[in-house]
């Protein structure tokens, strides 16, 4: 890459930041360059953001038909997974699963709704509940 | 504490330069990359990130620090915590105490990075140079300017679970050498990155490795659907582009860290082998291109030709891989 190829798209989500990257300049020699942001970047970045915008709204969906859990969305909200999550609050994935049972979750005991609710920063009350 | 903060491309090699050099050994971050033999290619497939197999295009976390320590004999002093309130207290004695601190943290619980960017990578470095009020005063390396973060906040990004865990950890350069013997030191680095790139005995790291990725990119459509198909697309280019996997970024720092070796060295012939790392950054450039332009395009995708596109970056590879076995034949 030369500098005058390094992309300055301008990416609304850099709010005005720079990355720094590596390129050759006009001598052939490498130099550092700031960059506003490359579009192909941002492509994927906002795809990835919007796909768990995606799977939040169907947990949301899920908990207002009596379906899942609270805790599937707020999985989602907080851009986690399965896989994730359950080894972070240090669970099996079968029992997070079950978790995403509205009957199960609703029988869960203070000490393991607060392991969720600190996990992802919010407060117990919350965790319960999905706010509009 | 003086302390000069300068942006990077890259966190954990940012971390290293900034840190040899403010101790008074100055040291560029393509050095300290290419002294620490941490370039590599890996397609992970039991770990994963978002639901998808781990790209990487280093070797793993804290390997710059560790390679870069080891061949240079620094002394660094680690310490992870399994209680925050410990963790918390230890940093602030060091921070007193005058020293610049490294620490592993999520980027997800930094809140001065932008919001699109917050995913939960677990492995990112930066260094606390000084406190101010209840708040750290930090350089993060891949920022422009230094930011401040409070106590609560950093904590958190500390200790912070799931994959990569930072368990607090925390590290401070103890003691370097005066002099580094660039003579010496260049080859046998040079020599340890192309084994992981051309000999690594698994088939999924180094040149392997990426055709092993043009394998399953061309296998895609057999196995998942075509909204998975472009989030699977779209997530080596995040890989690639974006999270602290390295990314076609370091092929072009591994380049300039061979330029400036010819320099040191007197050799022209790894100036040459510099412009080869150049073109086998900017064909990474180039399929990153193609997948996204791909997965903006309606109906079905041409997996075939991406395939072959990553073929062409694995022909890259092993050529200048090669061209640096060769090069340290006679060193």
């Amino acid at each position: 890459m030369k500098t005058n190829e390094v992309p300055q798209d301008k990416l609304k989500h850099y709010d005005g930041q720079h990355k720094l990257l590596y390129a050759k300049d006009e001598t052939g020699n490498y130099s550092t360059i700031k960059s506003s942001g490359w579009e192909i970047e941002e492509a994927a970045t906002l795809d990835a953001v919007e796909e768990y915008q995606r799977l939040a709204l169907e947990a949301k969906n899920g908990y207002k038909d009596g379906k899942l859990s609270p805790l599937v969305f707020h999985m989602y909200d907080k851009r986690m997974d399965v896989p994730f999550l359950s080894q972070a609050v240090g669970v099996f994935q079968w029992q997070l699963k079950r978790h995403f049972n509205p009957k199960v979750f609703a029988k869960l005991s203070e000490k393991k709704l607060i392991k969720y609710s600190d996990l992802f920063g919010i407060s117990v009350e919350e965790l319960k509940t999905i706010s509009e | 504490m003086h302390f000069e903060h300068n942006q990077s491309a890259h966190c954990e090699t940012g971390v290293m330069s900034a840190l040899l050099t403010h101790n008074g050994l100055p040291m560029s971050e393509a050095m300290a990359l290419g002294l620490s033999n941490a370039v590599a290619f890996a397609y992970i497939p039991f770990i994963k990130l978002a639901g998808q197999p781990l790209i990487s295009y280093r070797l793993p976390p804290k390997f710059i620090i560790k390679g870069l320590a080891k061949r240079l004999k620094l002394k660094i002093n680690f310490q992870n915590f399994k209680d925050p309130l410990q963790g918390a207290e230890a940093l602030e004695r060091e921070v007193e105490s005058g020293k610049l601190v490294g620490l592993q943290t999520s980027v997800y619980w930094l809140p001065y990075f932008p919001e699109e960017m917050r995913f939960h990578f677990n492995a990112h470095n930066m260094l606390v140079y000084g406190k101010k009020g209840g708040s750290y005063l930090i350089s993060d390396p891949v920022f422009e300017d230094v930011v401040e973060v409070t106590e609560k906040d950093l904590t958190k990004a500390r200790f912070a679970k799931g994959a990569l865990a930072p368990k607090g950890l925390m590290y401070t350069l103890e003691s370097m050498p005066e002099t580094i013997d660039y003579e010496q030191h260049i080859p046998a680095a040079i020599k340890k990155n192309y084994k992981v790139m051309l000999g690594a005995p698994l088939p999924i790291i180094g040149i392997r490795g990426i055709r092993h990725l043009s394998k399953q990119v061309r296998n895609l459509s057999k196995k998942r659907e075509l909204r998975d198909q472009k989030l699977y697309l779209g997530h080596i280019v995040r890989m690639q582009e974006e999270i602290g996997t390295g990314g076609a970024g370091f092929r072009f720092i591994y380049a300039s860290f061979l330029e400036e070796s010819s320099r040191i060295m007197g050799d022209s012939q790894l100036k040459e082998i510099s412009d080869s790392m150049t073109d086998t950054g900017d064909a990474w450039r180039d399929f990153a291109v193609s997948a996204v332009q791909q997965t903006k395009a309606k109906g079905v995708m041409d997996l075939n030709g991406l395939a072959d596109k990553v073929l062409v970056v694995a022909e890259k590879e092993k050529d200048v891989w090669r061209q640096l076995k060769s090069w340290s034949k006679n060193k």
